[in-house]
């Protein structure tokens, strides 16, 4: 190859494109899907509502009123009606949005840490102690999930303390077999023998190349069971053990709605279109989020 | 070349596999040595047990489902006598590795700098900045193109032989006295192979590193090596300078493996073959492994291992029919 021939570019006119940083490109992929970026705001918004709760709220969410029971939407001074003991609906969906969230993330956080930890040190160690860590989540599989969160949180009692506990423990084990799996699958990649091969330690490992690798598959698989668990802690606050009724909690709303049904059946919607709208926005997000950060693409 | 002690010096390695389907012996006590500054091939095809001895040779091999004895020694020091954390400071600092397939073998959530400059702080302690000039330099060094800006690259963002040279200088990162390279080319296409070789081979003759190559490429083999050791199930079958043996070679297997090589002057005829197929490594026969496909198969052959016999050229041949020196 004769090379001398060719006309030689000085090097600074040569343009080249630089590559956008990788939180860059991120950026502009959710901003290019606008569904996920709907349900981003829709997201944003319903947490600050419920975060600012004692702001926004216009009346007192436990203050009762015998007279003013079961009022429609669009009743002067309670622009979402009144619920079954008078209480402005608009300022209660405001509260428990911020119990209902709570509820939603605390014990997702809880177990996504616990979980992906002993899924990611089954995967990575495998052998005896993988088998103890997958034989031992293996025993919470045999109860159906509603059954187990009821059972533990009617061992501790009720209490929303007590309710995010048993709902952890409900959460731990799918979390942990997704991590052991995909942690699985990163271990055998050659770039984890090739990180061996350049004198990285397990700790070192696991920190660098195996996280970045296994959160994705993990997270969103958490996001999803964020509505999991709304509903499900709204199932115990329904049996008197979690939250505890006097407070406002979206789910607890629903059950206490229940009965207005055929009286106001748009007001006991409400706080049902609040945890349809969140779990679906959480949902759809996690997706676009994945979407957005996946490398390879 | 005078110093008396190599660098890397292999006695006896014996490499097994627990399978569900038995054992599978899959090196069987081979021994080689490694100087300062010297290429050595290890040639054979798939399953002959090279790949193992390179993973060996920088205890990668999963402790719980191998066995593994004889002696590796790596500058004076010995390997599985060492406690793994010294194990680790050795590995890419002293030994280094290129893989066969780059695209598998980098990290997809890193840039390549970042890849690069990683490895140099863990050996080195340097500071970020500092690797990452260093990064820059390998990345130049291994003639990747607009390299500032490769550096930001993911490997998908890459082609093949990018990824490759991408590869090689991580592995050249902390200036390695000894590069394992584990079919380098076979992943890449025919014009970029020949690049990356004549680029390893650079790179080898400015370093002076050390360097064995993993192939079942005989080209490649003759195009880079000083020394070819011929595998065949797990054993050395001729070990020699590259000219002695590609040229003239001794032991049956190798003669049949280099006839059946394709070249220019094979138009129109068929390819020479070597009947039968390579022995099952879990049931390996008592005698010489390669008897039951040779065509100079004596009583002999069954009757135990071959000896290793020295030849008058200092190359050794693990056959009966060798003529052993003086």
């Amino acid at each position: 190859m004769d090379t001398t021939a060719l006309p030689r570019i000085p090097p600074d006119q040569v343009k080249v494109s630089r590559s956008p940083g990788y939180w860059a490109t991120v950026g502009r992929r959710i901003l290019a899907d606008r569904v996920t970026l709907v349900c981003l705001v829709l997201l944003a918004t319903i947490a600050l509502a419920a975060v600012f709760a004692d702001v926004l709220a216009p009346l007192d969410p436990l203050k009762t009123s015998m007279a003013k029971r079961l009022r429609p939407i669009g009743t002067p001074g309670f622009p979402l009606g009144t619920d079954e003991l008078g209480r402005d609906i608009l300022s209660r969906l405001l509260y428990g949005g911020r119990m209902s969230l709570l509820m939603g993330s605390w014990p997702v956080a809880n177990a996504l840490v616990i979980g992906g930890t002993l899924g990611i040190v089954a995967g990575f160690f495998g052998g005896r102690l993988n088998m103890v860590i997958m034989r031992t989540v293996d025993v919470f599989y045999a109860f159906p999930s509603v059954l187990l969160a009821v059972a533990i949180s009617g061992a501790l009692g009720s209490g929303m303390k007590n309710a995010i506990v048993a709902l952890t423990i409900v959460f731990v084990p799918p979390l942990v077999r997704i991590a052991e799996t995909v942690t699985t699958q990163v271990r055998n990649l050659d770039f984890v023998e090739a990180a061996r091969a350049s004198g990285a330690g397990s700790p070192t490992i696991i920190r660098v190349h195996l996280l970045p690798n296994v959160m994705g598959a993990i997270v969103v698989y958490a996001s999803g069971l964020f509505s999991v668990s709304i509903i499900l802690a709204s199932g115990l606050s329904f049996l008197g053990l979690g939250v505890e009724p006097p407070q406002a909690e979206w789910g607890l709303m629903l059950n206490t709605l229940r009965q207005a049904i055929y009286v106001q059946p748009w007001v006991a919607i409400l706080p049902g279109m609040m945890i349809f709208v969140t779990s679906i926005c959480c949902n759809l997000a996690s997706d676009g989020l994945r979407a957005a950060m996946e490398i390879k693409q | 070349m005078s110093d008396p002690t190599p660098l890397l010096s292999v006695t006896g390695l014996n490499v097994a596999f627990q399978t569900p389907r038995g054992t599978a012996q899959a090196v069987n006590g081979i021994d080689f040595t490694l100087a300062r500054g010297e290429v050595l091939c290890l040639l054979g095809e798939s399953g002959s047990g090279k790949s193992v001895t390179l993973r060996a040779l920088m205890r990668l091999l999963p402790e719980q489902r191998s066995r593994i004895s004889g002696r590796v020694t790596i500058a004076g020091e010995d390997l599985y006598g060492l406690p793994e954390r010294r194990v680790e400071d050795l590995r890419g600092k002293v030994v280094s590795m290129v893989f066969q397939e780059p695209m598998l073998a980098l990290d997809p959530v890193y840039t390549i700098g970042a890849q690069i400059a990683e490895t140099i702080v863990r050996h080195e302690r340097v500071s970020k900045a500092e690797a990452g000039r260093r990064a820059l330099e390998l990345l130049e060094k291994v003639q990747i193109p607009s390299a500032k800006r490769r550096l930001e690259a993911y490997p998908h963002e890459m082609s093949g032989g990018m990824r490759q040279r991408a590869m090689i200088a991580l592995a050249l990162a902390c200036n390695p006295a000894i590069l394992l390279a584990d079919e380098p080319t076979t992943a890449l296409d025919a014009t970029v192979q020949m690049q990356v070789l004549l680029l390893l081979r650079r790179l080898q003759a400015e370093t002076g590193m050390a360097v064995i190559m993993v192939t079942h490429d005989i080209g490649v083999a003759a195009e880079t090596a000083d020394r070819v050791a011929v595998m065949y199930a797990g054993r050395i079958v001729e070990q020699g300078t590259a000219a002695q043996v590609l040229k003239t070679p001794q032991h049956p297997y190798a003669t049949g493996l280099f006839a059946s090589t394709v070249h220019a002057g094979l138009k129109d005829r068929r390819l020479d073959a070597i009947p039968g197929a390579p022995p099952d490594l879990t049931a390996l026969p008592p005698g010489c492994a390669f008897a039951p496909r040779c065509a100079r198969r004596r009583e002999a052959c069954d009757v135990g291992q071959p000896p290793k016999i020295r030849m008058a050229d200092a190359r050794e041949v693990l056959c009966v029919d060798a003529v052993a020196a003086g």
